[in-house]
């Protein structure tokens, strides 16, 4: 499982450009460049209104939720009707696969049903990546979530709000909080703040929330809040998930809310600018204080807004390199086929 | 390749003075110009005319039907329409009319935001001749041959340059 995790290249096509959206490892800085700058050209720079957009009429995506999800289902619906595209959003939880028909089949039929693009959550990391080795070539698959693995367009809403909040990441220190251990957008967002060159990306938690060795992902640990957060520019909050650890991995959530909650007195050993972020959903008085949660420096309910602009960018790139991958193969084979009659 | 200067002021000027011949200024008109060069030739249209309503901008690419041809423009911007498009007389502004390709795309796009109660096209330039789909402007500031290339280059100052290509001898 971990070699073909590791190999994200079936992403990009012949050109170096996304395919798919699988996870944001081994992608460079410019492709984050490009899905940040195309996110704030669905945004009115005044009103902060996203309007619906004709781009992908005519094109099929499909949603498939094998796991639960409000947030990111709901905002990946709203940005595929918001580019004009065919949606259609399967519950795959009541559907065939509780009949005994295996993923590949589920994917075959779906294909079948002419579909441009997927987009899967699935609680096995993978999932997506497996899909992505399965289906036609014209077909197009984004990760909604899978498993502990990535979430990759939840990171990239988060460094869009970061940085339209505090500008260019490469200047700011970021402090992740929480259950680092099971959480995708975690793994994430570190890769994401990595290949933008965050000047720091600090990571807080109980030593048992921390994966194995967090030293590996290019961060610093700290088990102590109140140290880990100060004076940094960003605090990103993640919720404790408990629906993923096989264990009673801390004493309770009283517990947890005491050492490590988000609290106003907290919050001001931050930078006095600093934004609060959370992927959500929060759950108030354990990780976050209801005061900080709603209070000034929050942007917890910007991050549910640039979510749907977001997909909406990632959407329209990967259809637009599909067609400019087309050019280029046409023009490619009218070469050749002018060669070979010179020849 | 010869190389041709064109004074955009004198145009500009000229699209003024046939805008106050006509009625719709006196209906207290809004102007959109077209990203990029429409937008550069909107910005005089509107400083001349002392327009009271902020400036609108539209960004068409997300409307172009070639989409699925060629792909996303990667310098896109979000369009901006700083009011109601409902019921408003409009003057929609653009450098160069050439296949009516973009004015559909941005009567679409307009659309999107309202009914509005008339549209006025001006163009910097109509190349006439090529015309793909049945669009002709108000006011054109200067026609030219549709096969003669031309660059307009702005926002200051704005430019137009005639590209000419040389006969070429057989």
């Amino acid at each position: 499982m971990s070699s073909r995790l590791s190999s994200p290249n079936i992403q990009l096509n012949e050109l170096g450009k996304l395919h798919h959206f699988l996870t944001l490892e081994g992608l460079k800085a410019h492709h984050l460049t490009e899905i940040l700058d195309t996110t704030e050209s669905f945004i009115n720079p005044n009103t902060n209104e996203i309007k619906k957009v004709p781009l992908l009429r005519g094109k099929s995506i499909m949603n498939l939720f094998f796991e639960p999800s409000t947030r990111t289902r709901t905002t990946f619906e709203i940005a595929e009707k918001r580019l004009s595209a065919d949606v259609s959003s399967l519950d795959i939880q009541t559907s065939a696969t509780k009949k005994g028909e295996s993923l590949l089949d589920t994917l075959w039929n779906l294909q079948a049903m002419q579909a441009d693009m997927f987009v899967i959550r699935h609680a096995q990391s993978g999932a997506a990546q497996f899909f992505a080795q399965h289906v036609a070539p014209h077909v197009h698959v984004l990760n909604a979530g899978d498993g502990q693995h990535a979430h990759p367009t939840q990171a990239m809403l988060d460094m869009f709000t970061i940085r339209k909040h505090m500008g260019d990441i490469f200047d700011l220190k970021i402090a992740i909080v929480g259950d680092v251990q099971h959480s995708r957008v975690v793994r994430s967002q570190i890769q994401a703040l990595s290949i933008l060159e965050a000047r720091e990306i600090r990571v807080v938690g109980p030593k048992t929330l921390m994966p194995e060795n967090p030293e590996a992902l290019g961060v610093h640990i700290y088990h102590n809040m109140e140290e880990g957060i100060t004076g940094v520019d960003v605090i990103i909050m993640v919720r404790l998930q408990n629906e993923r650890m096989t264990s009673a991995l801390i004493p309770s959530e009283k517990e947890f809310f005491k050492l490590y909650g988000l609290t106003e007195a907290r919050l001001a050993l931050a930078k006095p600018n600093a934004i609060v972020m959370h992927p959500g959903p929060i759950n108030r008085g354990v990780e976050i204080e209801s005061a900080v949660a709603d209070g000034p420096q929050s942007v917890i309910l910007e991050q549910v807004t640039y979510g749907i602009a977001v997909r909406m960018a990632v959407m329209s790139i990967i259809m637009s390199n599909a067609a400019q991958l087309t050019q280029y193969q046409t023009e490619k084979s009218v070469q050749e086929t002018a060669q070979e009659e010179q020849a | 390749m010869t190389e041709l200067n064109i004074q955009a002021d004198t145009l500009i000027e000229a699209i003024c003075t046939q805008l106050r011949q006509k009625d719709i200024l006196k209906r207290s008109p809004k102007m959109i110009g077209i990203r990029t060069g429409g937008e550069w030739v909107a910005q005089k249209l509107h400083q001349k005319l002392e327009l009271p309503d902020p400036l609108g901008v539209i960004d068409i690419s997300f409307y172009r039907d070639d989409f699925s041809k060629i792909g996303l423009n990667p310098t896109i911007k979000p369009s901006d329409i700083p009011w109601g498009v409902d019921d408003q007389h409009i003057i929609l502004v653009d450098d160069v009319l050439f296949t009516g390709r973009t004015i559909r795309a941005a009567l679409n796009e307009i659309f999107d935001y309202g009914r509005p109660a008339s549209v006025t096209l001006v163009t910097l330039l109509d190349r006439k001749g090529c015309r793909e789909l049945p669009f002709q402007a108000d006011i054109v500031g200067m026609t030219i041959e549709c096969h003669k290339t031309i660059k307009v280059t702005g926002p200051d100052p704005l430019k137009v340059t005639l590209l000419e290509k040389q006969e070429e001898t057989a």
